[in-house]
């Protein structure tokens, strides 16, 4: 039972991983080529007209990085909206909806929220503040290049997470769907993304990132609007359908958590409304409030997002660009809540879980199913859209991080650490384009080797590094006086090393010991089934075989250890945000206070008058 | 570059400007904490007080959904209230005080 919630919520965390994995047999869902390749081309090739038009734009560093600061508010709130929305909130929390109900909903909420801190606390001191990166705004009263350099090691540690995480979904995703191999698949997602990086830096990446968040609300609206029209436009008819769906209600009823509910007493009798209510799918509320922690800080510390603050002129551009950003994402994960109810009424729980266990294909299903109720041709067209936003949502996520990951590498390690910050324009857009180059190569190199791993703790962890490592020193460095360069190598080492400890220790590691007990429950029960007669004897033949199978796993994986050699998790949580994050602060203060700085506490007055006024604020256009 | 050097210190003890900075001060980490308060009280609520959440306050929605869905609301309040103050107050005291040290 915790083992399949574990491969479950690991399989809506990075989406694809796990589930497609087990997505196999009979499936009915294939895109039609002589639709969806006509789509993809005109993506592409939309995508790769501005990336020539914005190669010629892109002459300084600043260009590179940040598009000489020339994107406006709602521009930039456009791509801040296609730089986080990825295809995992796309397909899976859908999905999680149109399995688990309001559990679902429940968990999109944290992605919002997350957004009110980088709105309140981050968002214009950044843009006052910094230049092109995370160590900018660090190194600013410290000494700059021991800090550069750990904060770029931070940078590229978040960002590997990430992309590795965007790199094997996406690769299982068009496998998938476009029925091509995953290195074909992978190759092609990291040439476009080498070629939209290295050639328009910034302002091709911004491009591809407003192309995208428009064709996924285009997409996520005409579907929520087919699902809203079978209803009759009336939310009340739209809750009543959840609710009434028998199969819906079967679905529930064979859910092990709402069996021991109907053990203990506690189970609502109406099995529809259960699907409602809480519960369902996130049963640990410690997990969830640490996830919720790592979202509230993490977002604010993702460098691909902190640099997308760096792409306006001025804080007020900058304040604009989020709030644009929270109205877009809310309301697409409010869209989102219809598309997975309606794949729960329209497509049956039973149903998506055919083609994958998780539910991620639920929105891609819906869509085929409600556009062939209007003429198998909308069907087609409308899953070939849908594949399209999906191909596109994962080239604006991966763009911006390797787009991130370069910076981090060119401009602080490169021209800031080892070239002591000489370096003329020319050359400074040579370290860029090169480093994005390798940067994506080793992007492809890992997506290709990470085929067969697990990846879906990769994301978590991307948020636990950035809300322990990076927010904290961030913040302190913005607003307290006495933090200082101890303060900032202990808060991003300790933060990051944390988070990563923990993580390996955690429920999400393959432990061989809990794995050869799952499958000795499995067998003993359908050994008892057998010894009960409950088995049909046409099924018998197939349940023998599971058995020698679930006996083979066992044998496989007893006495086998983690990782790390062990039996099982030492950490109780998935999301080690709860501990890693005061962790992270602690380790800052503590630094800071035990070896004070003058220079630091002296330079306080100029940090903190600048982020509040933007006063001698390097304007990017001024390079 | 900064074309031009300011005494920092200096204009960190200005009057206007201790006086922007306690205002915003006072905003910012008041409202990011009223609002971290609200969001988790949706996963607090959810695991300790359930029977709360399945109350039906319309037809088949229940309490736990509207909580959930004014949380979205509740966010783009605070955005949008931000947006206004920031705009009609410290904005306008920024631009005061860059005035006259220009």
């Amino acid at each position: 039972m915790n083992k399949l919630l574990l491969s479950l919520t690991a399989a809506l965390l990075a989406l694809p991983g796990v589930a497609f994995a087990a997505a196999t047999g009979a499936s009915s869902l294939k895109a039609n080529p002589y639709v969806t390749i006509p789509i993809f081309l005109i993506i592409i090739g939309v995508t790769l007209a501005v990336v020539v038009n914005s190669a010629r734009k892109t002459k300084s560093a600043s260009d590179f990085y940040t598009a000489g600061g020339g994107i406006t508010g709602t521009q930039n709130g456009w791509a801040i909206a296609g730089d986080y929305m990825s295809a995992a909130s796309f397909l899976g929390i859908s999905g999680m909806i149109s399995l688990y109900g309001y559990d679902g909903f429940m968990y999109s909420v944290g992605w919002l929220v997350a957004y009110i801190t980088v709105l309140l606390i981050i968002a214009e001191p950044c843009r006052n503040a910094g230049k092109y990166t995370l160590g900018d705004i660090l190194s600013f009263r410290t000494n700059p290049k021991p800090v550069r350099a750990v904060a770029a090691i931070a940078t590229v540690s978040v960002t590997t997470f990430y992309l590795t995480a965007q790199m094997v979904g996406a690769g299982k995703l068009m496998q998938l769907l476009l029925d091509i191999p995953y290195v074909v698949a992978i190759v092609g997602v990291g040439v476009l993304m080498v070629g939209y990086v290295v050639f328009g830096g910034m302002t091709a990446t911004t491009w591809v990132q407003i192309i995208k968040a428009g064709l996924l609300m285009t997409g996520a609206a005409v579907l929520s609007l087919l699902v809203g029209i079978k209803s009759g436009m009336n939310p009340l008819q739209f809750f009543n359908d959840i609710a009434g769906s028998t199969n819906v209600q079967d679905h529930v009823k064979l859910l092990p958590i709402y069996l021991s509910e109907l053990k203990s007493g506690t189970a609502t009798m109406d099995a529809g409304q259960r699907f409602l209510e809480p519960g369902l799918f996130l049963t640990n509320p410690l997990d969830q409030i640490s996830l919720g922690m790592a979202l509230v800080l993490g977002t604010a510390g993702m460098p691909h997002i902190l640099m997308r603050f760096f792409t306006v002129p001025t804080a007020i551009e900058a304040r604009k660009s989020v709030i644009v950003a929270m109205f877009i994402i809310g309301s697409f994960y409010i869209l989102t809540t219809l598309l997975g109810f309606g794949a729960a009424i329209h497509v049956t729980p039973q149903g998506i879980q055919q083609i994958d266990k998780g539910g991620n294909m639920a929105a891609m299903i819906l869509a085929q199913k409600l556009g062939g109720d209007i003429s198998p041709f909308v069907g087609d067209l409308l899953l070939a859209f849908l594949c399209a936003v999906a191909f596109a949502t994962i080239l604006a996520v991966v763009s911006g991080l390797v787009l991130a990951a370069s910076a981090a590498i060119a401009h602080d390690i490169w021209v800031n650490v080892v070239k002591d910050g000489h370096a003329d324009q020319h050359e400074q857009v040579m370290a860029a384009r090169i480093t994005s180059l390798v940067v994506g190569v080793m992007g492809i190199v890992i997506g290709i080797a990470a085929e067969k791993q697990n990846v879906a703790h990769l994301v978590a962890l991307a948020f636990a590094v950035a809300s322990s490592g990076n927010l904290p020193v961030v913040a302190l460095s913005l607003f307290w006086r006495k933090m200082n360069t101890a303060g900032v190598i202990a808060g991003l080492v300790v933060g990051t090393v944390a988070s990563i400890g923990l993580v390996m220790v955690s429920p999400n590691m393959t432990y061989p010991d809990k794995v050869a007990d799952g499958a000795k429950a499995a067998y003993l029960k359908l050994e008892a089934d057998i010894a009960a007669g409950t088995i049909a004897p046409e099924a018998m033949e197939k349940t023998q075989a599971i058995i020698t199978a679930k006996r083979a796993e066992e044998s496989a994986n007893r006495g086998g250890t983690s990782m790390l050699g062990l039996s099982s998790a030492l950490f109780p949580l998935k999301n080690p945000g709860i501990v890693s994050i005061p962790a992270g602060f602690l380790a800052a203060i503590f630094a800071a206070l035990l070896f004070p700085n003058r220079r630091s506490e002296e330079m306080f007055d100029e940090v903190y008058v600048r982020q509040n006024t933007g006063l001698g604020m390097a304007k990017a256009i001024d390079h | 570059m900064a074309q031009k050097t300011y005494d920092w210190a200096a204009i960190a003890k200005d009057p206007r400007f201790l006086e922007l900075h306690h205002k915003k001060s006072r905003f910012l980490f008041g409202w990011w904490i009223f609002s971290s308060i609200y969001y988790f009280l949706l996963p607090i609520g959810a695991a300790y007080a359930p029977e709360l959440f399945k109350i039906q306050v319309l037809g088949r929605i229940n309490f736990g959904y509207v909580f959930a869905l004014s949380q979205f609301f509740v966010s783009w309040g605070i955005a949008l209230y931000y947006a206004k103050v920031a705009n009609r107050d410290f904005d306008r005291m920024t631009r005061e005080l860059v005035q006259e040290l220009g």
